[in-house]
């Protein structure tokens, strides 16, 4: 029964969608039902897929930079005082700025290639990655950090070996958090300046007036995201076999 | 059972004696030690009693160097040298990293320090508490009592002169209880030992010294042991006496209870 749930959530936002178009009676470059937007990826498959290779690549790039930074800035922030003192705020202060405002600066400083796409999607995921690993450092179990005391050891090899391994989860939920913003950060960047990308061809067929191509592009975005935000969860459940699961977000009972 | 063949403890040479002079710690305004002075002599089990929330964890995170006491209370080895790097930790939570086996728990002190990781030690003493089959194991498929057990193959791990326990032998079975008693008194042969229990027998078997620490701010009372040596049997009469005796210095020392004005 269980995975039969999300194939049932699928067909049943199909049906909705078909019965939206259907019976609201609106005109296809309004709202083109289901069938064609399918027929629309079909007869625009390999546009398609060149472009939505584009932005997988600019996700992957982002996700990878982002992490690294964010998880290395949360290590920094853990270990050294001075740098908790002057670059916290200076963090907390930058998410004043909202990040979509940077992306045409992005693209003039890294321009229409794919690096602006890949510094926006960093910086996106920087954040989140950062403060969920850094919080997760500084709540280390007490009795931990005595009994490493007790064992005489270095304060960098209890951050090694205790804090960053109880971190780890903290650090997976700012990783979930991140892959579910990635798409954002890679089409934001495609819409203000690019040739290449999901969120280009958007643009092109919405200036043309293919509507189905567009929603076509933005089915393409969404399952795309979905498997990555799968995948990612599942590699990490993977990897952290001791993290005990008391509520699963997906499926589960 | 296989012991180890005991040598003698390596880091820091040979045991300390331990003082601990007006000594004051308090929680919340209130004084836990005010005061409290205490001679814990080397090579020896001393073993400390008293009810619940009396201070016996405390006094040991005291010992450990886990809490400062107020000046000018002190807390120091005979020797004059530092006790830092001397102690081995046993606390009455297990304390096991989830995310290791059984067998890195071990080794744990090990890879804190950046030494060699002697697995072949941490089987022999997993063995030893009865755990060969459970190396590989991580701490939550684990019983209770199977924690406490890695947490003491923990202990033993790290060699060191002074070794302080915190109820570890609590979560186990009558007969794995008496077995472990006398494992840890043949492995710890020859070091500074304070063991902290709520089970009189076990305090009977192991001490050389036994205190029951009562009321707030806490002192000791000393209890009389059989002139026998450790670990003394279960079910020796003497044993028996001197078991029945220090309930019921437990009793009384219960009867002034802990939050008297
Ligand atoms: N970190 C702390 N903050 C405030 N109060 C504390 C703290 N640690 C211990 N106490 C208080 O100190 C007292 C002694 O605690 P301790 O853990 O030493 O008791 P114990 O004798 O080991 O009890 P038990 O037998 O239940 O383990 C308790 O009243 C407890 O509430
Ligand atoms: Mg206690």
């Amino acid at each position: 029964m269980k995975w039969l749930r999300l194939p049932l959530v699928l067909i049943g936002f199909v049906l909705l969608w078909e019965a939206i178009a259907a019976l609201g009676n609106l005109p296809p470059y309004i709202l083109p039902g289901p069938l064609r937007v399918v027929l629309a990826i079909g007869a625009h498959w390999e546009r398609l897929v060149g472009h939505a290779s584009v932005t997988m690549l600019e996700m992957a790039l982002g996700l990878l930079l982002g992490t690294a930074f964010g998880a290395a800035c949360a290590l920094t922030l853990a270990y050294f005082r001075p740098a908790r003192l002057w670059l916290l705020p200076v963090l907390v202060a930058s998410q004043a700025v909202p990040v979509f405002a940077l992306a045409p600066i992005l693209v003039l400083w890294f321009g229409y290639g794919i690096a602006s796409k890949v510094a926006m999607a960093a910086l996106i995921i920087f954040f989140p990655v950062a403060t969920a690993f850094f919080d997760g450092l500084r709540r280390t179990e007490a009795g931990w950090l005595d009994l490493a005391h007790t064992m005489g050891a270095r304060r960098w090899r209890v951050l090694w070996h205790v804090r960053a391994p109880a971190a780890l989860p903290a650090l997976a939920s700012g990783l979930r958090v991140a892959a579910a913003v990635a798409p954002i950060g890679a089409v934001v960047g495609e819409w203000v300046g690019s040739s290449a990308g999901l969120g280009y061809f958007m643009l092109q067929a919405n200036g043309r007036m293919q509507i189905d191509l567009m929603f076509a592009a933005l089915l393409v975005l969404a399952i795309i995201g979905l498997a990555l935000y799968f995948a990612l969860d599942a590699g990490l459940r993977r990897a952290l076999p001791w993290v005990a699961d008391s509520a699963p977000v997906k499926q589960g009972d | 059972m296989t012991l180890i063949n005991h040598k003698p403890p390596q880091r820091g040479l040979a045991p300390p004696d331990i003082d601990i002079a007006q000594a004051r710690l308090s929680y919340a305004g209130r004084d836990l030690f005010a005061d409290f002075s205490l001679h814990i002599a080397a090579g020896q089990w001393t073993c400390l009693l008293g009810p619940s929330g009396v201070g016996k964890s405390t006094l040991l995170r005291l010992i450990a160097g886990l809490e400062t006491p107020a000046p000018p209370g002190r807390v120091a080895a005979s020797d004059g040298q530092p006790l830092q790097g001397r102690i081995a930790y046993m606390a009455q939570q297990d304390l096991l990293l989830p995310w290791l086996s059984a067998l890195g728990n071990v080794s744990l002190g090990a890879r804190l320090r950046g030494e060699a990781v002697d697995d072949a030690l941490a089987h022999r003493l997993l063995d030893q508490v009865g755990l060969g089959r459970r190396t590989a194991d991580r701490p939550a498929t684990l019983s209770g009592g199977m924690r406490q057990r890695v947490a003491l193959a923990r202990t033993l791990a790290e060699d060191r002169p002074i070794v302080l326990m915190d109820e570890p032998f609590s979560a186990l079975d009558a007969v794995t209880r008496l077995r472990l008693q006398d494992l840890a008194v043949e492995t710890l042969r020859g070091r500074t030992i304070v063991l902290v229990t709520h089970d009189p027998l076990e305090a009977i078997r192991l001490g050389q010294k036994v205190l029951v620490m009562a009321g707030r701010p806490a002192r000791l009372i000393e209890a009389a042991l059989p002139d026998s040596a450790i670990p003394r049997r279960a079910d020796d009469q003497a044993v028996l006496d001197a078991e029945a005796r220090l309930f019921r210095t437990l009793l009384a020392s219960d009867a002034e209870g802990l939050d008297a004005p």
